[in-house]
């Protein structure tokens, strides 16, 4: 093993802060920072799946609040009709149990961005970003027109799921629920990028001719990354909805698929844990300066300005003071 | 007689009313190098393309060994063995050699769907990285990122790139450009013992490289095959000499 270096110690800062910061706010009996923290740790996680896309990949997709959104649709409708004990299409029961919430949640993303992600990867640059938004927008207005789950007003989740019989409602414990989740979905980033698909996936983004002068073919490649991405963002707006105990259109809606891309350039394209460090930003940003002034976004593009014109590698690059990973 | 290990047939390609590629034919035999000359525009691009899968033919086949490869895509090409060198380097320049080698022989040993042991300590894939690495003799270099090796060190790693896939022949477009005539002098005598093993495609600007190395030459003018045969029959060809050699001379 080698020697920690200084990157290793900005992570494990991030990490320590991301505990910390609940753990404080128990001590001071604050609930509201508790679920801020868990705001934080869940859009996070929204952003490691779409750094897999945009960042491993060089997928810019502009549409990645339709996997997130879609992620707390199944968790509303889900609830919903559990609550209701009527049936989903009069076929599937609604169930309360997150487990199956986020394995369905994580299928139905999956399939979705197989669907949009054959389609949209036959193009690149411009085109890429503009079909992926275009699909984004017609799940958008689809949510929109279906009354009963809410259409435009969305549809609230009146008791928060379940997990083994745990007190999801502990702010707490929900809070250990989206760490725990983050940490696995950076694990498992971690561990595909260092193997022979993470590989094929950086050379995909580098140059795909000589990946496919080297034998391998780029599209599924490509086509792989971007369903596993959009079923991590999925899992994060299950968790989502879960937190705020409501789920609408906002979260499909292309602000939030800026957001969550805005979150993964802050950070650092690329940078494994550079999603921690966006989403802590943007949430401070959008929770402290918001309260001042609604016009905090000035703020953050003046930020991202800054970063993307000065630092090489984003705010990890800042940190780590080397503009990519070894 | 042995057979051909790749085997053009009528190979037709247009581009509007341009005529990139008319009727070529050509093959490549075990043990030989195979240059092909033309003039600038003369289609030699187009039809490296075109063997290559790049670009597809209108019509026309390309056979490697018994194999109709005519509609496989660049990767098929490349894994059944067809190894291509690029005219203008292409490789993945913030990479260190070694990884831009690996990537050809990942193909090889194996799927590039595993998503969980680390590509690092792959020693099989390290293996023979560096094996392909040791033939252009670039080991000094393994650890070093593309981007700050000299163009005549990228073209080497492009051969090993080549190699690392173990293919039945090689496509090298032009890998004399550009470089410095050491340079040029070393990887001809490369070439020239490495055709024993793998028989080489030779596409070529430099003259002095293609005379001295190919065993047969090939000449293309305006999307035609002019002329075959070996370096004397080329030189005193009137057509080719018209057509090619009148000009530069």
């Amino acid at each position: 093993m080698l020697r920690p270096d200084r990157e290793f110690w900005v992570n494990a800062a991030l990490v320590a802060g991301l505990v910390m910061a609940p753990a404080i706010a128990a001590l001071m009996n604050e609930v509201y920072f508790i679920n801020l923290s868990s705001r934080v740790v869940i859009i996070a996680m929204a952003a490691v799946g779409l750094n897999l896309a945009l960042g491993y990949g060089g997928m810019i997709s502009f549409g990645h609040a339709a996997f997130f959104g879609l992620g707390g649709y199944v968790a509303g409708i889900s609830a919903h009709h559990a609550f209701e004990e009527s049936h989903f299409l009069d076929l599937i029961p609604g169930s309360d149990q997150m487990l199956l919430i986020w394995l369905a949640a994580i299928i139905v993303a999956g399939f979705l961005a197989l669907f949009i992600g054959a389609i949209s990867l036959r193009t690149k640059g411009v085109y890429f970003i503009m079909i992926t938004l275009a699909f984004a927008q017609m799940i958008y207005y689809l949510a929109i027109s279906i009354p009963t789950y809410g259409g435009e007003d969305g549809l609230s989740i009146y008791v928060r799921n379940n997990l083994f019989g745990l007190d999801t409602d502990n702010p707490l414990i929900f809070f250990s629920i989206c760490f725990l989740w983050l940490m696995i979905s950076l694990y498992f980033s971690h561990r595909i990028m260092g193997a022979r698909f993470g590989a094929a996936l950086t050379m995909a983004k580098l140059n795909d001719m000589r990946l496919a002068t080297s034998g391998i073919e780029p599209f599924p490649v490509r086509l792989t990354a971007f369903v596993l991405s959009a079923m991590i963002a999925s899992g994060a707006g299950a968790l989502f909805a879960d937190l705020n105990g409501f789920v609408g259109p906002s979260m499909l809606s292309w602000h939030r698929s800026g957001e969550i891309m805005v979150i993964v350039i802050l950070g650092g394209v690329g940078r494994l844990f550079g999603p921690i460090a966006g989403a802590i930003v943007f949430v401070l940003l959008e929770t402290f300066i918001g309260g001042i002034t609604e016009r905090w976004q000035f703020f953050l593009g003046l930020i991202l300005l800054i970063v993307v014109l000065f630092a090489n590698g984003g705010l990890m690059g800042i940190a780590t003071g080397k503009a990519r990973h070894d | 007689m042995t057979k051909a290990i790749l085997r053009i047939e009528n190979l037709h390609k247009r581009f509007a009313a341009l005529t990139a590629t008319d009727g070529v034919s050509l093959d490549l035999y075990p043990g030989e190098i195979h240059a092909l000359i033309g003039p600038n525009g003369a289609g030699k691009s187009t039809l490296v393309g075109q063997i290559a899968g790049s670009l597809q033919a209108d019509y026309g086949q390309i056979f490697l060994g018994d194999e109709d490869i005519t509609t496989l895509s660049v990767a098929a090409r490349a894994k059944k063995g067809l190894g291509r060198c690029f005219q203008v380097s292409s490789l993945a320049m913030p990479l260190t050699v070694r990884r831009n080698v690996m990537m050809a022989a990942q193909a090889l040993t194996g799927s590039s769907f595993r998503f969980w042991k680390p590509v690092n300590n792959d020693q099989e894939l390290i293996a023979a990285a560096d094996h392909a690495i040791a033939l252009v003799g670039l080991q000094a270099r393994a650890n070093d990122p593309v981007s700050v090796l000299s163009h005549g060190e990228r073209r080497q790693v492009e051969v090993a790139c080549a190699l690392a896939l173990k293919p039945k022949l090689l496509l090298l477009d032009e890998p004399m450009a550009g470089m410095g005539s050491g340079g040029s002098e070393r990887l001809t005598n490369f070439l020239e013992t490495l055709k024993h093993e793998i028989p080489i495609l030779l596409i070529e600007h430099d003259m002095d490289a293609v005379f001295r190395l190919a065993d047969r030459i090939s000449v293309l003018v305006y999307g035609k095959l002019i002329a075959c045969g070996n370096a004397d029959e080329i030189r005193n060809d009137p057509t080719v000499r018209e057509a090619y050699l009148g000009i530069d001379e």
